[in-house]
């Protein structure tokens, strides 16, 4: 039972991840800058949040609004940082991006102040359920719940709607989509808005699983979101999806099993580490 | 006097650092993220030994030793993952670094390690700094000429023509890596020593991040630019309150700025001021 719940715990936390990780796949595979940056889009989405939800007591609102703002904020980013450095070495955009998560870290810090901000009134945090035996609070739950549907609507989008045709015809050839008729520019601001509306809606959902929101809550998850695309093969969507789920229960049980050696972090970098040196494509990757 | 004595040794530190990394980013491109990790090998290692009684040079020459060694393990990585991977296999690196140190009693866990013997005055440091930065400073030009940079520059262009070139790929990778690592473990001994204390959150990936920053706001690639930005770096919090509680907001703010409007950065400038007053 005890190693149930442990699977439980570390398939919530995959869930969250998987929403992080699948923005930073989607923009990877496009333009192949990782971008690092969505932790900011993360927090930006959180803190909006957590504002909505304590001045109108409304989770549901709060996701929104945290979704909203995001979507917002991403294809910005792209606009005024990434957009002008298309031409250079791949390093210029990572070094950019995580110039500017670092700044907002401060920058967050010196606006919503330095200790972070509690949800006044968390009432899924409040509520349990209880599923054979194991009890699950309802942020958990909605965690869950929302990250089938999100991720469902995703692959829907990817696989039915136009604007997800032209999304794959432009990750496997820009320059014949583009003679084919597929706006490239618009696909890629489209694609920032999907990543960071998935990032926005995880910034929430973690604040509501800490009870906390905080301006550095977007860096960890955002380098685990990176350890994850390059686990899955970078730019692989299911590779991507299975990598944030076993790195979600790798914790899980690392932190009760050999939480002597290893802090959390450290697991999920060793883990990848491990697994790169033995696969350099990453889990579903193939091989150059 | 202290101050001042003090703010030139970490000036002096931070250019070891930032040239060693830019041998491993600069000169041979492999992207390293986790730079921060090996000063903290090396400090740990130096610290460790001393507090077991081994004297200052020893305990400095074991701090090199581990660090570079570490570092040259990190080279093998980077013969399988590149680029994009081995950017995030680095970061990876530092925090493996961190967590480790963190949970072992051993090691000092949170509290970090203290009580470290101090054999020199504060001017001692100092000299030996400053010494330390001119020598690595002469080291980065000497194999910029040097075959060893050219082959570096080769990898760092087209892995694959230098390797159909008949350039030892894996071998040069592995060099930069012992090089710039090992160097970096010197600044950790050097530190460990001075401040007598040292705790895990001194080598995160901010710090990390705050070596590259002074890499790529230097110039990266340029041995000069590169002392350059180290320096500013470490004089700027100082000279400004402001911003020493805000650093990470002018540390990323410039990285940002400086990627988006001179990639090339101070050494870059440098050049096109020096090109547009007709000195070259």
């Amino acid at each position: 039972m005890f190693y149930l719940e442990l699977l439980l715990v570390g398939a919530v936390w995959g869930c969250t991840y998987a929403l992080m990780a699948l923005g930073l796949t989607v923009v990877y595979g496009l333009l192949r800058i990782l971008h690092v940056a969505q932790a900011t889009v993360f927090t930006f989405g959180a803190y909006l949040g957590l504002l909505a939800a304590n001045q109108f007591g409304s989770l549901w609102l709060a996701l929104l609004v945290g979704a909203v703002s995001a979507g917002l904020l991403g294809p910005l980013i792209y606009r005024f940082v990434y957009q002008p450095l298309l031409g250079r070495p791949p390093f210029v955009a990572l070094v950019a991006s995580i110039g500017l998560l670092v700044a907002m870290e401060d920058g967050f810090r010196l606006i919503f102040g330095p200790y972070g901000l509690a949800f006044d009134d968390n009432t899924w945090f409040a509520t349990s359920f209880s599923l054979g035996g194991l009890t699950l609070n309802g942020v958990q739950i909605a965690v869950v719940v929302l990250s089938i549907v999100l991720l469902t609507a995703f692959a829907l989008f990817a696989s039915r709607t136009r604007a997800g045709i032209g999304w794959r015809a432009t990750v496997s050839d820009p320059a014949i989509a583009a003679s084919f008729g597929v706006r490239v520019e618009q696909v890629r601001y489209l694609a920032f808005s999907i990543a960071s509306v998935l990032a926005g809606v995880a910034g929430v959902l973690v604040g509501l699983l800490n009870n906390l929101v905080e301006p550095g809550m977007g860096g960890v998850i955002s380098y685990k979101g990176l350890a994850i695309i390059v686990l899955g093969g970078l730019g692989n969507v299911p590779g991507t999806l299975v990598a944030s789920m076993v790195l979600g229960i790798i914790e899980s049980f690392g932190t009760v099993f050999v939480d002597r050696w290893l802090d959390r972090d450290a697991i999920a970098f060793l883990f990848l580490i491990i697994v790169l040196m033995i696969r350099p494509q990453g889990l579903l990757g193939k091989a150059h | 006097m202290d101050y001042y004595i003090s703010v030139a040794t970490f000036a002096a530190l931070n250019v070891t650092l930032a040239l060693g990394l830019n041998l491993i980013s600069g000169f041979c491109g492999q992207v390293s993220l986790g730079h921060a990790a090996f000063y903290g090998l090396g400090a740990y290692a130096a610290a460790l030994l001393s507090v077991a009684g081994l004297p200052f040079v020893g305990s400095l020459a074991a701090g090199v030793l581990v660090a570079g060694l570490a570092g040259a393990l990190v080279g093998f990585a980077a013969l399988r993952v590149r680029e994009d991977f081995l950017a995030i296999v680095t970061m990876g690196v530092g925090f493996l670094f961190l967590g480790v140190v963190r949970k072992q009693s051993w090691l000092g866990a949170e509290m970090g390690i203290s009580n470290i013997p101090s054999p020199l005055e504060k001017g001692g440091y100092a000299m030996l700094a400053i010494g330390v930065a001119i020598v690595m400073l002469a080291i980065s030009l000497h194999v910029r000429r040097s075959w060893m940079g050219r082959a570096f520059s080769a990898v760092a262009q087209d892995e694959d023509a230098a390797r159909s070139l008949g350039i030892n790929v894996p071998g040069f990778k592995i060099a930069a890596f012992f090089i710039g690592t090992a160097a970096a473990g010197l600044a950790g001994g050097i530190y460990a020593h001075m401040t007598q204390l040292i705790v895990p959150d001194a080598f995160n990936f901010v710090q990390s991040i705050t070596i590259l920053a002074m890499v790529v706001i230097g110039g990266i690639g340029s041995s000069f630019g590169v002392v350059a930005g180290a320096i500013l770096l470490t004089l700027i919090p100082e000279m400004f309150r402001f911003i020493n509680d805000y650093k990470l907001l002018v540390y990323g703010g410039l990285l940002l700025l400086v990627m988006r409007f001179s990639p090339e950065g101070l050494a870059g400038i440098g050049r096109s001021l020096a090109r547009r007053w007709g000195l070259r």
